[in-house]
């Protein structure tokens, strides 16, 4: 099943430390909603333990990510893979892009993700919600940790 | 009549026991020391599996065994089967992949079967299936029924480089293409009939059981024909050999055709009993059902109907792709063939039909007989066509139909069926008058008053039951013949139990056979049990579906309390002093011709059993007797479903407002059973047409794995139906009767369609049509909204 979810989001820190903290893996891990462990596997990728309740689906995905296309500090595109047992499994990527703006960083991300398996079973309004609040609660956990709340937050 | 006799509406028997929670269901059943089975199944509509490491879920606390195809390979269990032969119309055999149990190499649907956990507890299976590990090489998914053939990428099935099971024909091409060529006026449709899963209340499930002091295995399966899931398990899969195998199938809660075929997991169970040494118990989770019953339809049709200046209908073209799936399930092949094809000429005097069905194989799950298998596809297109003919031609849907009936009998179509009997205009007639259709231009204006569509929609079906002369099912291709066998026994008290082939699954079997057995008999309906769903107490039989019981089954019944009677009477000349032809029986006695010498049937009984007042030697003591009872003929109900809706322009909204049914079902044995019968058909027919879609995305996703996105039909969504009889008796068999229990389910979806596109004014709707669907359409019709 596809997905797709694209948004916007200020935050108040210049660009190179929203940059900086983007690619720190101890931010990204504090920042994703149920990461057990994120190891760094190579230059550009990490090894990944997620646990994730979808509905009355308990996920424990293990699987990789990637950090690819890096044009620091304007972008980079995140992709990951999953197996979650017979929960199923994940894969998608975000395209990120940071651009300058009076306010501070502007964030835009682009995310293509496929799930299957017992997640798409579970039906698309309720792995949506999912999806969108996995998402809403990275951009608050991140602003955070760019030490500030967001000024303005926009999907489109 | 008596009051528990043919034709009688008996209160059914067995609704005491289902309705207060005293059914003995497979999920009932629970014995000593068994362990449970919960199957991984597989996440990717098609992948290649390049390792399973079951190492780590084998030390899960509670674990008993995991087991993957390898294990099913190295102790030579047989694949799955399909028992139809369907040869391609270049004479090339059907392309059958192998369908192991358990995946082999690659998988190759959402919910295909790639290991079994057994352990202590279902909970601890479950819990350690999570801990094994697969690697799987995902590979592109075949979706889409119509492109299936021309996908590229990797095929489902390497025995079928294109997806392409078979390419099937039936009818007359050269008289076909010469009728178009004269024909006045053609009229073309497009049509998908959508994939459906079938939602029995109780879902599969599964005890296998295996007696080490005896080497005898037992299987405790949710089945509509136990004796054929022997036969499958013993000769095809190799479990053990049939006098080693028991199959039971208890109370069995709905099937639909979705319990006709043998699946992995009863396979599994019963294998992996002996293997493990302790029963081994599955049932399956909703979401299971939805993944891995058998589905039923998904076809895309195009066909051409040819009338002439007259208004005749001429000839009939029909081009249909049939998606079977991932696998070929049991009957699969014969669905979209020769339960298809020879029902397109429907009602009507069709001179030259000539039908095309290319079946495709997809990584979805397979797809096999649902709820009138292949003729609800049937009557889907000859009604649709009809329907949009007469439009067309600008002639009255239901006189363009009257026009073109079958009025003389026997009838042969130029598609196998020879129609024996039957009355299509006084069916007609009677549903006319039923609905009011003169009324009908004036609830639409006062529809149309209050800014609502109405719509009135016609199917006039025919469907083939009773099914089947087994000679002529051979001829064809089926595996095995198609009669039904019965075993009367008569205690020496008089009461009698009656063994049948058939099994019921909600039909009400305890009821209908019982009445038969009083009426004959002239016995209390309480002294008679119906015994179904054992191959240990009941020799052969070959199962319920294609609504056969009746037919078939009870045919069988009397043939054997034909021999009873016989015997019977021999014994009461004895015990009357009389010549056997000075004998008569009735209303249960035994009466010497002119005296009032009698003997009831219960003393009969005892005197058959003591065997004091005849010669052993010369006439068997006891009462007992059997039959197998093999058909003549197909039997051929038929009738007329009328459907008026109201739409909501605003919403899309489609409310029922009107169901006349008008069946020509032959003699009815239970009024009452019958019209249950027709009430859930049509309730099924209605969920295909406006609610009911099984999606899988583009990777072969199931979308609608649940009862939040796939939707069923309730009562709400429904009137108060009219359901009438009319009756031409069956000349096939001895009672007369044709059966029921798919009719409703085969006439209802193109009603609705009908009666939508005619409040729609135009022809532009697929099935389900939803809410979201007909808002839509009312917007490619303008002339519709102006007219509000």
């Amino acid at each position: 099943m596809a997905m797709e979810m694209k948004g916007e989001v200020v935050l108040p820190a210049d660009r190179m430390t929203v940059w900086t903290k983007l690619n720190d893996p101890e931010v990204l891990k504090s920042c994703i909603n149920g990461v057990q462990t994120m190891e760094r596997t190579g230059e550009n990728t990490f090894a990944a333990s997620v646990k994730m309740k979808i509905g009355p689906v308990s996920a424990a995905f293990k699987g990789n990510v990637e950090l690819s296309n890096i044009d620091a500090p304007n972008g980079y595109r995140i992709s990951g893979a999953g197996e979650g047992g017979i929960a199923g499994f994940a894969k998608g990527g975000a395209d990120v892009r940071l651009t300058e703006v009076p306010e501070g960083t502007l964030l835009s991300y682009d995310v293509q993700a496929t799930v299957g398996g017992k997640i798409a079973q579970m039906g698309a309004r309720l792995i949506d919600g999912v999806a969108k609040k996995t998402a809403d609660q990275f951009f608050a956990s991140f602003a955070a940790a760019c030490a500030a709340e967001p000024v303005v937050e926009t999907a489109v | 009549m008596s009051a528990t006799g043919i034709g009688a509406p008996v209160l059914r028997r067995e609704d005491k026991r289902y309705i207060t929670g005293k059914g003995q269901y497979v999920d009932d059943v629970n014995r000593y020391g068994q362990a449970h089975a919960f199957f991984l199944r597989s996440p990717h509509a098609h992948a290649r599996i390049l390792s399973i490491d079951t190492a780590e879920a084998e030390a899960e606390p509670g674990v008993v065994a995991v087991y993957t195809g390898q294990h099913l390979a190295d102790d030579k269990v047989g694949g799955l089967i399909c028992g139809w032969m369907i040869h391609s119309k270049d004479g090339s055999p059907m392309k059958a992949g192998p369908h192991p149990a358990l995946a082999q190499g690659k998988v190759r649907y959402v919910g295909d079967h790639v290991a079994v956990v057994i352990a202590d507890t279902y909970s601890e299976a479950k819990d350690a299936a999570e801990k094994i590990v697969v690697d799987y090489e995902v590979l592109d998914a075949v979706v889409d029924t119509a492109g299936a053939r021309t996908a590229g990428g990797e095929p489902v099935h390497e025995v079928a480089p294109d997806n392409t099971v078979f390419e099937f024909h039936l009818g007359n091409r050269e008289p076909t293409e010469a009728a178009f060529a004269r024909a006045a006026h053609v009229t073309k449709i497009d049509l998908v009939n959508n994939r459906l899963i079938p939602n029995a209340m109780e879902p599969r499930a599964a005890v296998g059981d295996w007696d080490a002091g005896t080497d005898t295995f037992t299987l405790y399966t949710t089945s509509q024909n136990p004796h054929v899931a022997r036969l499958v398990l013993s000769a095809f899969i190799g479990i053990a050999p049939e006098h080693k195998l028991r199959v039971i199938a208890p109370d069995v809660g709905g099937g639909f055709g979705s319990k006709i075929f043998i699946y992995a997991e009863e396979t599994v169970c019963v294998w992996a009993a002996k293997k493990v040494g302790r029963p081994v118990k599955w049932c399956a989770e909703r979401t299971e059902a939805f993944l891995s019953d058998a589905h039923g339809r998904d076809h895309v049709t195009h066909a051409e109907l040819a009338t002439d200046a007259g208004g005749r209908v001429i000839g009939l073209k029909v081009h249909t792709v049939a998606n079977l799936g991932a696998y070929l399930s049991t009957f699969s092949s014969s669905v979209p063939t020769y339960l298809y094809a020879p029902l397109l000429s429907g009602q009507y005097d069709i001179p030259a039909i000539y039908v095309e069905v290319d079946a495709v194989y997809s990584n979805t799950a397979p797809v096999d007989a649902y709820r009138g298998a292949g003729r609800p596809e049937a009557t889907f297109v000859i009604e649709r066509l009809m329907e949009v003919a007469a439009r067309e031609l600008g002639k009255d849907p239901a006189e363009f139909r009257r026009q073109n009936f079958v009025t003389s009998f026997p009838h042969q179509t130029p598609v196998i069926m020879c129609y024996d009997v039957g009355d299509y205009a006084a069916s007609l007639d009677k549903a006319l008058a039923t609905v009011d259709y003169v009324g009908f231009p004036a609830r639409r204006a006062e529809s149309e008053r209050r800014g609502m569509l109405r719509g009135l929609g016609f199917s006039a079906y025919i469907e083939a039951c009773g099914i089947a002369p087994s000679a002529a099912v051979g001829s064809l291709g089926a595996g095995v013949g198609l009669w039904e066998s019965a075993e009367v026994r008569v205690n020496p008290v008089g009461t009698v139990e009656v063994l049948t082939g058939s099994h019921s699954h909600g039909q009400g079997h305890e009821t209908t056979f019982a009445q038969l057995v009083s009426d004959r008999l002239g016995i209390p309906i309480d002294n008679v049990s119906i015994v179904h769903g054992d191959t240990d107490k009941v020799q052969m039989g070959m199962g319920t579906y294609g609504s056969r019981s009746g037919a078939v089954g009870m045919s069988a019944i009397v043939k054997a309390l034909d021999k009873i009677e016989t015997k019977a009477r021999k014994v009461a000349g004895h015990v009357l002093e009389a010549a056997e032809g000075d004998i008569e029986f009735k209303d249960g006695k035994f009466t010497v011709k002119g005296t009032d010498k009698s003997i009831d049937f219960a003393s009969v009984a005892l005197q058959a059993y003591v065997a004091h007042k005849f010669n052993g030697q010369e006439l068997e003591p006891g009462l007992k007797e059997g039959a197998f009872y093999d058909p003549t003929n197909f039997t051929f109900p038929s009738g007329v479903h009328i459907c008026e809706v109201e739409i909501d322009p605003d919403t899309g909204v489609t409310r029922i407002e009107r169901w006349v049914a008008v069946d020509d079902f032959g003699v009815l044995i239970n009024p009452m059973i019958v019209e249950g019968q027709v009430h859930g058909g049509i309730a099924q027919g209605v969920g295909q047409a406006l609610f009911e879609g099984t999606v899988y995305d583009s990777s072969g996703q199931l979308l609608t794995a649940s009862y939040m996105d796939y939707q069923m039909p309730r009562a709400y969504d429904f009137p108060r139906f009219s359901v009438e009889t009319t009756e031409t008796r069956c000349p096939s068999n001895p009672l007369g009767i044709k059966g029921c229990g798919e009719a409703g389910a085969i006439a209802a979806p193109p009603a609705v369609i009908n009666a939508i596109t005619d409040a729609l004014g135009h022809e532009d709707i697929a099935m389900p049509a939803t809410p979201r669907a007909v808002w839509r359409a009312i917007r490619r019709t303008p002339q519709k909204m102006a007219a509000e």
